[in-house]
């Protein structure tokens, strides 16, 4: 028996040694690999290439520097990120409630979704992005202007999957459940929003990114602050060690909402197998 | 629930009922046709027939979730207009929720009733452990055996104290020592102390294709034609309970009523099976 214990913690001490081992030998790969091309980059651009073109890490990275210490051209860095970031999360939180509760109606709703299938279609095959340009018309050069853009992308990335995961609901839970005695609110709430869950949450990881863009091209198509502007402004003077500076914040913006939705996911997805080749095995 | 429209009225009687649907190709597909069966409150009745006959079909109507094309269910008495109070259905194929946890699964039947959840809970905590599932409780579905997600089925529908059960083949998945286990774990709670309520235990209506498990579970065993299905014959089972389903089987009146019914069944698995080669051919 106590051998048994013995070995069963020598197993867990030996796995959990191999998957650190395992990691550090992957992060230094890549931390290799970053150092290769930024080092590659900053030579060639020093000795062959233009870096008025291609600017350099170097330069890059001052830029990232000056314009947290000393501010930008538009005034503080933090108020154009605060200012991007509140149009696309509010777009981001519209866009997918109004995404959510609509796909659900229509996924579960038979003659609804016939009715409004061929007005989906078209509305899904405009360009969104020039919707953009019409916006500022609509709603003015202020914030909300890019809130319409980022609501439209994240609308329909959510919708789309919502609909699908109301639709693909498994009818065997559904009869189960109202012999069990649940009412169709209660079908509702316990089996069709919980198996479209799934479904959301992975439409949500790529709506964030579509809210992000939606702000910035919103800004890009005119406005008097944000992201966008920025990057707007550092095209507008040649200076392209600013834009990929502006391109360094949004992905870290981009990337921290990423982590958040995989934490809120995992929370949520935590009945879930995990997927094949994950470590729930030793 | 407990109170029934007629105390000895039947509890189930289908009649002359009919069900069509369509099918893909555009055609009306017939199901089950004039099929007329009573069952008593109580009794133990176990449904075989050959495979795609129309067995499922038949508990659906029954279960209120398929209305019949013509003719007439009644449940306690009364037409049925959905489900009807009483019904509990086992299905065919899984359908415990992946996202609840055994408990909560359990659980569920109460809390759609407008039982509290502590209430509820308790409730399901029972009946987990009567179907053999302590310690399991915050499992979630995906980490039990096919077997145990059974027996989370079985309880789920039993937390309810159905009067009439409806089981479409719950055991034909498990292997055969799991399913002896299953058998008297059920034959157990039908009839046991309490269990399901009353001293006459439920009326159920047990779907297998598998004639001996329907010998050792039924009061009495229906034959099914091949589809569309209607009622054969109906055999009493002339076996003691309480039945050990291990050793009943090798008993010589078991032996002797399989004989017999399996002389009726057999032409129908026939007529299936060379259908079935004639569509492939
Ligand atoms: N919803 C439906 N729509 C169309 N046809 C159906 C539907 N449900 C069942 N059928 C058809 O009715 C017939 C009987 O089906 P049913 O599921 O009742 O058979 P079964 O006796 O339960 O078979 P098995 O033993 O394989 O479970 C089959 O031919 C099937 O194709
Ligand atoms: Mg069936």
């Amino acid at each position: 028996m106590l051998l048994e214990l013995d070995d069963h913690a020598t197993a867990v001490a030996q796995a959990r040694a191999v998957g650190r081992r395992r990691s550090l030998t992957v992060n230094a790969v890549r931390i290799l690999l970053v150092v290769a091309v930024l080092g590659t980059w900053e030579l060639a651009a020093t000795y062959w290439i233009d870096p008025f073109y291609y600017s350099k890490p170097s330069a890059i990275w001052n830029r990232l520097v000056d314009w947290f210490t000393s501010g930008t051209s538009q005034g503080s860095i933090w108020t154009q990120i605060a200012y991007t970031l509140e149009e696309a999360l509010i777009g981001f939180a519209l866009g997918s409630v109004g995404g959510v509760i609509l796909g659900i109606i229509l996924g579960r709703s038979r003659f609804l979704s016939d009715v409004c299938a061929p007005f989906i279609k078209a509305a899904n095959a405009i360009p969104r992005i020039i919707l953009a340009s019409l916006f500022v018309i609509w709603f003015g050069l202020g914030m909300s202007s890019k809130v319409a853009t980022a609501f439209i992308l994240v609308f329909f990335a959510v919708f789309f999957n919502a609909f699908q995961g109301a639709r693909e609901v498994d009818r065997n839970l559904v009869n189960n459940a109202r012999i069990l005695g649940a009412s169709r609110r209660a079908v509702l709430r316990t089996i069709v929003v919980p198996s479209a869950t799934s479904w959301i949450l992975a439409s949500l990881h790529s709506a964030f990114g579509f809210a992000i863009i939606g702000a910035i091209v919103g800004e890009y198509s005119g406005a008097d602050k944000g992201l966008g502007l920025l990057i707007n402004h550092a095209q507008g003077t040649f200076d392209s060690a600013g834009i990929y500076a502006g391109m360094i914040i949004i992905t870290v913006i981009a990337l921290l909402a990423e982590w958040l939705l995989t934490l809120l996911e995992r929370r949520l997805l935590r009945w879930r197998p995990p997927a094949a080749g994950s470590d729930a095995q030793i | 629930m407990r109170t029934q429209a007629e105390p000895d009225g039947p509890a189930i009687e289908l009649r002359d009922a009919t069900k069509r649907f369509r099918s893909s190709s555009g055609g009306v597909h017939t199901a089950v046709r004039n099929l007329d069966l009573t069952v008593r409150a109580g009794e133990f009745v176990a449904v075989v027939g050959p495979t795609g006959c129309g067995k499922s079909t038949t508990l659906s109507l029954v279960s209120g979730l398929e209305p019949p094309s013509v003719g007439e269910v009644l449940v306690h008495g009364r037409p049925v207009d959905g489900i009807p109070d009483g019904v509990g259905y086992m299905f065919q194929t899984d359908a415990v929720l992946p996202w609840r946890t055994v408990l909560d699964n359990v659980a569920t039947g109460p809390r759609y009733r407008g039982v509290g959840r502590q209430k509820a809970r308790e409730q399901a905590r029972d009946w987990v452990q009567r179907v053999g599932l302590g310690g399991f409780e915050s499992y979630y579905p995906h980490q039990l055996s096919g077997g145990m997600r059974k027996r989370v089925a079985l309880a789920q529908t039993l937390v309810n104290e159905p009067s009439i059960l409806l089981m479409d083949e719950p055991f034909s998945a498990l292997d055969v020592q799991t399913r002896g286990l299953m058998q008297d774990e059920l034959l157990r709670l039908w009839a046991g102390d309490d269990p399901l309520g009353r001293g006459g235990g439920a009326a159920v209506v047990f779907v297998t294709h598998d004639l001996e498990e329907a010998l050792v579970l039924g009061d009495r065993v229906v034959v099914m034609t091949a589809g569309p299905a209607t009622v054969k014959a109906s055999f009493d089972v002339p076996l003691k309970r309480p039945r050990d389903a291990e050793e009943i089987r090798l008993t010589p009146e078991f032996l002797e009523i399989y004989r017999e019914v399996w002389e009726s069944l057999r032409e129908e698995v026939q007529i299936t099976r060379e259908r079935g080669t004639g569509n492939a051919a």
